[in-house]
């Protein structure tokens, strides 16, 4: 059987900020790390190897440096490793990217296709589904548990909004994960030393045959007109004075807008 | 349309590097410059003192979306249905929808799949023009094939300009396999729609990064529009009792589901329910301390006729239980009323409940963030505050 596992290196954007006066970015320092829904996609494809065996490929799109999120996905089991890198794969937004992550998928080929649930920066969650309907596969979202794997079929439960649907499908399949899957694992001194030697088979658009109008911003419906920092309420008012002063003025108003 | 840096202009300040939503804006030898992962987005060109960084075959005439797009009119909304019964977040469409529509001079239509026709007239007096119906039963349950196969073709039949649908699990699960086969655009997860004066293009903005910034997307070269939306974010429409409209019912034979859902178990509590549908929330964070503190905000809670809520420091610590979590990883609420006590408001909090209509914050630290969304701010201890409040309010209620 064989796994490909999808990674995003991502800004560990719980520390980004926006800077409300220059509306600009604040991400000094901020460190890249594989987007956390990915960890657990990658450490339910490493589980079906030992239990069941696979060959399990970790496969990202983006910059030369993504290069750093590849090594330690082989070091928490990962057999091999896919940079899919061009410049003209730049700016895509979910489209482009799914377009362009379901070509090395077909290239690469595989019976399960893991995502994570979404990506923290992005946040769409779109691209696990939308490179599922490219490849012409099935998928089923938000993945809670992997019930079993036999005879060409999976069951797996999938979260939904008041508990959970226990759905089949047939394989090849796109899975995306949700945290309550797992706990994924550190990596082992063995897996170390094989993330240091493994070697990145690195993908452009040449080898994913690509049509061309449809990769990177060229090939993205959606565009990024504008960024800004979330709107702070207005008319809001500190109330003044002791306690209760406080808790008097707070009466007063809240009779006045006729809540009380 | 591409964005480049002037490099006989440029002073290598690096202010633009941190202003780019993509890392595209890197120095090299002493100089801005924009890589590959540029968007085109234009948010570094206003950063740049020095006015160094410009836009090359500058801006391609506004594309001429309203002949090129003739056929794209209408707005169509997909209602989405839990055990039969029509979900709260649809009525929300519908009234974003209408809006959209009357600003577009167009009709709103809506699909209801594995629903009868009462609820479909529900739909219609929430605001839609037409509904297009299929109580088949195979749509009961929730499976991407079927669901997506059945839209797509009400879309590539009704062409409208504008597809919306919820940001809930069955949402955004299937609606991206629609806009991928669709060859066009998805805004994830929208807060606000607007109509852009201009160009009649959509304009979605949405927080992406965790709720630290806010984006405002386009659509301009593709129909239909499509985005997902925020439950309990869109305001409802007028409900009309003698409202009028269609009900086109709908047959599809020979659609088939690759997955199949075997089973559904149910795992709500009270609570979560509550919580969404609560006017008014009463939420305590690692200020309240402990159980001591959330016992005072019980006791306000019953004052008021609210229920409670918590931030994740009080949940992680164990104070209450998972269900009444508000942020990012718990639940959305957009309640009347919002006391926050000892919530510092991390952004991940606040993005659970800062369009409540109104927020009370109550906080000793008069630096909290909660302050920033906050209707009436009360810096203090809530230990003081809470429980005259319960009693004022108790007070007040026994007079009348
Ligand atoms: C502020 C902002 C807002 C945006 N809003 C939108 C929008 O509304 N609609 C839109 O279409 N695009 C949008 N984009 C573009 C979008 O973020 C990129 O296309 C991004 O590459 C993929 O989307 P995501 O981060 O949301 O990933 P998600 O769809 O949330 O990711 C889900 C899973 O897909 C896999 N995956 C995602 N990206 C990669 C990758 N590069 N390599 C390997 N696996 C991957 C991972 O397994 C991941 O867990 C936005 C970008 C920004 C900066």
């Amino acid at each position: 059987m064989n796994i490909i596992v999808c990674i995003k290196q991502v800004p560990d954007t719980a520390e980004i900020k926006i800077n409300p006066e220059t509306n600009t970015l604040m991400r000094e320092g901020v460190p890249s790390i594989i987007n956390p829904f990915d960890l657990h996609a990658l450490e339910a494809a490493v589980r079906i190897k030992e239990d069941l065996g696979a060959r399990v490929t970790a496969l990202t799109m983006g910059p030369p440096q993504a290069e750093n999120s590849l090594r330690e996905a082989v070091s928490m089991g990962a057999d091999d490793a896919v940079l899919l890198s061009d410049r003209a794969f730049a700016g895509s937004d979910t489209w482009a990217t799914s377009y362009a992550l379901a070509g090395a998928i077909r290239k690469l080929g595989a019976d399960i296709v893991f995502c994570g649930k979404q990506a923290i920066d992005g946040d769409t969650a779109q691209v696990g589904p939308e490179t599922a309907e490219f490849l012409g596969i099935p998928h089923v979202s938000y993945v809670r548990k992997i019930e079993w794997i036999r005879d060409n079929t999976i069951r797996v439960q999938r979260l939904m909004d008041e508990g959970y649907d226990v759905v089949e499908s047939p394989l090849p399949v796109l899975l995306t994960v949700v945290k309550e899957l797992n706990q994924p694992r550190m990596p082992s001194l063995k897996g170390k030393m094989a993330a240091r030697k493994a070697r990145i088979r690195i993908m452009g658009k040449a080898d994913i045959d690509a049509d061309e109008d449809s990769l990177g911003l060229k090939g993205s419906p959606t565009k990024v007109k504008s960024i800004f920092a979330p709107e702070t309420k207005a008319g809001r008012m500190m109330l003044g004075g002791g306690p209760e002063e406080q808790v008097d003025t707070l009466i007063k108003e809240l009779r006045k807008i006729r809540c009380l | 349309m591409s964005v480049i840096v002037r490099q006989d202009k440029c002073t290598g300040c690096e202010t633009c590097v941190d202003s780019c939503p993509f890392d595209a804006i890197e120095m090299r030898d002493g100089r801005a410059f924009i890589n590959e992962y540029c968007n085109a987005c234009t948010t570094c060109l206003p950063v740049c003192p020095e006015g160094a960084i410009i836009e090359t075959e500058a801006g391609a005439a506004p594309s001429d979306s309203g002949t090129k797009f003739a056929d794209y009119r209408d707005v169509l909304v997909f209602a989405e249905q839990r055990d039969g019964r029509t979900a709260p977040v649809s009525f929300e469409l519908l009234g974003a929808g209408r809006r959209l529509a009357d600003r577009l001079g167009s009709r709103l239509l809506a699909v209801l799949l594995g629903a009868d026709e009462a609820e479909a007239e529900e739909l219609v007096r929430w605001g839609a023009d037409r509904v297009y119906l299929c109580s088949d039963p195979v749509f009961r349950r929730f499976n991407d094939d079927t669901y997506a196969a059945a839209l797509l073709r009400i879309i590539e039949e009704q062409k409208p300009s504008i597809v919306l649908a919820g940001a809930t699990p069955v949402g955004r699960s299937f609606i991206p396999r629609v806009a991928a086969r669709l060859r066009t655009g998805l805004t994830a997860d929208c807060t606000s729609l607007e109509i852009d004066g201009e160009t009649g293009n959509l304009v979605q903005i949405r927080p992406a990064f965790g709720g630290n910034i806010m984006a405002s997307i386009l659509c301009p070269d593709y129909r239909p529009q499509m985005a997902t939306v925020r439950p309990r974010v869109m305001k409802r429409g007028r409900y009309d009792e003698g409202r009028t409209g269609e009900i086109i019912n709908t047959g599809f034979k020979d659609l088939e589901s690759r997955t199949r859902v075997v089973e559904t178990v149910k795992e709500v509590s009270e609570i979560s329910v509550n919580l969404h549908e609560a006017d008014i929330i009463v939420a305590g964070g690692r200020g309240a301390g402990g159980e001591k503190g959330f016992k005072l905000l019980r006791e306000l809670a019953e004052a008021v006729g609210g229920v409670i809520g918590a931030s994740r420091a009080a949940v992680d610590e164990g104070w209450v239980p998972y269900s009444h979590q508000v942020g990012q990883t718990g639940k959305t609420v957009n309640p009347k009323i919002y006391f926050a006590c000892g919530i510092s408001g991390a952004v991940q909090h606040l993005v659970g409940m800062q369009s409540s209509d109104i927020i009370i914050a109550v906080n000793r630290n008069p630096d909290a963030p909660i302050f920033n969304v906050a209707t009436y701010g009360i810096v203090g201890d809530m230990f003081e505050i809470v429980p005259m409040l319960t009693a004022r309010i108790k007070e007040l209620k026994g007079q009348s």
